[in-house]
C-alpha cells in the first residue's frame, strides 16, 4: 500500500508557551492548559501514517486535541512544531515548509475537508452549484458547461435533488447540508479527505445514509480519509485504524477491532464500556 | 487668474508623492498602490483621485480634456476643468479629444482610440473588484498576491445560473497583464475592450479609498469570462436585430444613451459628445450643408 501522509511529532500550542508546558499537562496531569504560563497545549507529539484508500479515526472527548490535528493538516491554522509530508505520485511535499500559494493549491486540489458546521464549510450567500463551482474555478476549471456538468454529477452522486442544486444551502435540510458538503470536498477528486464530526447532530437515519455514502465513495475512489468523532459506532462502521487522544496526546492507537474489543489505557476502557 | 495658489493646487512634495505612486502602478501593471490622498477643495468621491493624477502629471504645454461620463459639459468636467484653469496658469483645455494631451475621465473612454502622446485619467470609485466576495482587506491583499480570483468567477457563475448571461453592466472585471484583475472604475462594458494593447497609458485614481493603478501602454487587458460563455459588450440592436443608430449624428459604432421623450417613447444618442459633434460635422461637410469655414470647427 502506498503511504500518503506522514505526520511526525505534531505540536499546537496555544498561548506564549514555556518550558514546562508539557511536563504539566497531558492525560497523567488530567489538564491541557499549564498551570504556570496559562498556554493551552491543543496537541503534542500526534505521530501518524495513513495510506492510499485507508481510514484512519480520530476519537476522543471534547477538548482532546482530534479536531486541531484536522485544522493544522488542512493549514486552517499553522502547527508550533512537527512535520508533515504529503506524497503523490511523482512528489513528496514538506506541507508545512510550503508557501501560502503551494499550500492553497493543496488544499484546493488534493484535499478536501467536511465540516461539523456547515457554514465553515459552504459559502450560505451562493448557491449548492456555486458551492461546487468555486472548489472547481480555484483548481483552474474554466469552461462553465464542464464545470455545471460536474456539479450535477457530484451532487446526484450525493443524492441532492439536481432539482435544487440552484437553491442556497440556507434553504437545506442538515443532512443535505453534508451532502452538499461531502459534494464540494469531493469536486477536484481529492485522494485525502478530512471529515470532522460529520455525522453529530443528524438524526439516526439520516447518519445512517451519510455514513454509507462515504463508504461507497471510499470505495469508488480509493479515497484516503481522516475522521474525526466521538461516537465509537462510525469509528467502528468506517474506520480500520483508529487514535485515541485526551488532553492533547495519543494515549492509543491500533487496529479498530483490538482497540474497541481489548482497550488497553484506562480512559479507552472507560470510553468503551460506556458506549456498550 | 492664479488665485494664490502653488501651481497645480498640491504642494510639490505632494505632487511628488503621486507620480512615485503612478511609476510603481506602472511597473506592476493593475497592482494598487497606496498613496496619501490629499484633502481637495471638493467632497471625496468627486473625482479628487483622478485630480490628484491630473494635477501632477500637468505642466505648462499639456492641453487637458475633462470628461463626465461621455459628455464635456456636464457638471464634474466643468468644476474639473475650470478648478485646473483656476490653479494652472498656462494650461489649454480642450474638448477636442484630438488636440488634448491629458484626458481625465470618468464612466467613459473616448470612442475614438487614444494615441501614444495622450495619457487617460480614470475616476475610480470603487478601486478593488474582490470588495463584493470579500470584506477585509487584509484578505483582499493576500487574494490578489495570490492571483485567487476564483470567488469573483463564482459570481459570474452565479450570475448565468440565474440570468443566462453575466450581468455585471459596468465595472466589470479585468485581469491585467495574466495577473492582477482590476476594477476598470464604472466605464460600460462597451469600453472594456479599448484597455487592451491600449496605446495610450491609462491611469486610475481613486481618492476615497487612497490608490493609484495603472494599465501601461500594449498591455494585455482581459474581462474574466468562461471558455465557453466568452465577454461581449453591450448590444445596441432594435427589436429587429438592426443596429440602432445615434438619432443626432447617425453614428453606428458609438456607444449610446438612451433617453426617455415627454411623450414615454426612447430616444437614443451618442454618449461620447466630441465624437458625435465630430461624426455630425463631417457628414454636414460631406454632404456640402455645411461650408468649410472657422465656425464650422466649433460646430
Amino acid at each position: 500500500m502506498r503511504k500518503i501522509l506522514e505526520v511526525r511529532n505534531l505540536s499546537k500550542i496555544y498561548g506564549k508557551g514555556c518550558p514546562r508546558c508539557i511536563e504539566s499537562t497531558g492525560p497523567e496531569q488530567e489538564t491541557n492548559m499549564c498551570p504556570y504560563c496559562g498556554s493551552v497545549v491543543a496537541i503534542h507529539d500526534v505521530s501518524f501514517d495513513l495510506h492510499a484508500g485507508e481510514i484512519l479515526g480520530l476519537m476522543g472527548e471534547s477538548g482532546s486535541g482530534k479536531s486541531t490535528v484536522v485544522k493544522n493538516l488542512y493549514f486552517d491554522q499553522a502547527p508550533s512544531d512537527g512535520v508533515a509530508r504529503f506524497f503523490e505520485a511523482d512528489a513528496a511535499h514538506e506541507m508545512f515548509q510550503l508557501n501560502a500559494a503551494q499550500q492553497r493549491r493543496l488544499r484546493n486540489q488534493r484535499f478536501g475537508m467536511v465540516y461539523q458546521n456547515p457554514h465553515l464549510g459552504l459559502n450560505f450567500g451562493i448557491s449548492s452549484g456555486g458551492n461546487i463551482a468555486e472548489r472547481l474555478l480555484m483548481s483552474d476549471v474554466s469552461h462553465y458547461g464542464e464545470i455545471r456538468a460536474r456539479a450535477k454529477e457530484l451532487l446526484s452522486r450525493t443524492e441532492v435533488l439536481l432539482s435544487r442544486m440552484d437553491e442556497s444551502p440556507a434553504a437545506f435540510s442538515g443532512g443535505m447540508q453534508q451532502r452538499v458538503q461531502i459534494a464540494k470536498a469531493l469536486a477536484t477528486n481529492p485522494p485525502l479527505l478530512y471529515l470532522d464530526e460529520v455525522t453529530t447532530g443528524l438524526d439516526l437515519s439520516v447518519q445512517a445514509r451519510i455514513l454509507d455514502l462515504i463508504l461507497e465513495i471510499q470505495q469508488e475512489r480509493n479515497t484516503a480519509m481522516i475522521v474525526v468523532t466521538h461516537d465509537l459506532g462510525v469509528i467502528r462502521l468506517l474506520t480500520g485504524r483508529a487514535l485515541v487522544m485526551k488532553y492533547g496526546r495519543v494515549i492509543e492507537s491500533g487496529l479498530t477491532d483490538q482497540i474497541l474489543e481489548d482497550p488497553q489505557h484506562a480512559y479507552t476502557q472507560r470510553l468503551v464500556a460506556s458506549a456498550l | 487668474m492664479s488665485a494664490g495658489y502653488n501651481f497645480g493646487f498640491m504642494d510639490e512634495h505632494a505632487k511628488k508623492e503621486v507620480r512615485r505612486a503612478i511609476l510603481k502602478a506602472i511597473a506592476i501593471p493593475g497592482y494598487q498602490v497606496p498613496y496619501s490622498s490629499r484633502e481637495m477643495p471638493m467632497g471625496r468621491g468627486f473625482g479628487t483621485g483622478g485630480l490628484q493624477i491630473t494635477l501632477s502629471l500637468i505642466g505648462a504645454d499639456e492641453t487637458l480634456k475633462v470628461i463626465d461620463q461621455g459628455s464635456d459639459d456636464s457638471v464634474n468636467a466643468v468644476n474639473l476643468r475650470q478648478f485646473v484653469e483656476l490653479t494652472c496658469p498656462g494650461v489649454n483645455t480642450t474638448t477636442h479629444l484630438n488636440e488634448a494631451t491629458l484626458i481625465q475621465s470618468r464612466h467613459r473612454i473616448p470612442e475614438v482610440p487614444l494615441t501614444p502622446e495622450q495619457v487617460l485619467v480614470l475616476q475610480v470609485p470603487y478601486p478593488d473588484p474582490l470588495v463584493v466576495v470579500e470584506p477585509s482587506e487584509d484578505k483582499r491583499k493576500i487574494m490578489h498576491g495570490e492571483a485567487d480570483y476564483a470567488r469573483l468567477l463564482v459570481k459570474l457563475y452565479e450570475d448565468i445560473v440565474k440570468f443566462d448571461e453575466i450581468t455585471i453592466s459596468h465595472r466589470y472585471p479585468t485581469r491585467i497583464n495574466g495577473h492582477y484583475v482590476i476594477d476598470p472604475s464604472p466605464i460600460p462594458r462597451w469600453d472594456v475592450p479599448k484597455l487592451n494593447d491600449s496605446s495610450a497609458l491609462i491611469l486610475f485614481g481613486a481618492g476615497r479609498e487612497k490608490k493609484i493603478y495603472a494599465v501601461p501602454p500594449h498591455t494585455k487587458a482581459e474581462p474574466l469570462a468562461f471558455d465557453d460563455v466568452p465577454f461581449r459588450v453591450e448590444s445596441f440592436n432594435d427589436a429587429a436585430g438592426n443596429r440602432r443608430p445615434c438619432e443626432r449624428c447617425a453614428a453606428t459604432d458609438s456607444f449610446l444613451d438612451e433617453y426617455i421623450n415627454e411623450d414615454g417613447s426612447k430616444r437614443y444618442q451618442c454618449s461620447d459628445s466630441d465624437y458625435c459633434d465630430s461624426t455630425l460635422k463631417n457628414s454636414l461637410l460631406k454632404n456640402g450643408v455645411l461650408a468649410n469655414t472657422k465656425e464650422a470647427a466649433h460646430a
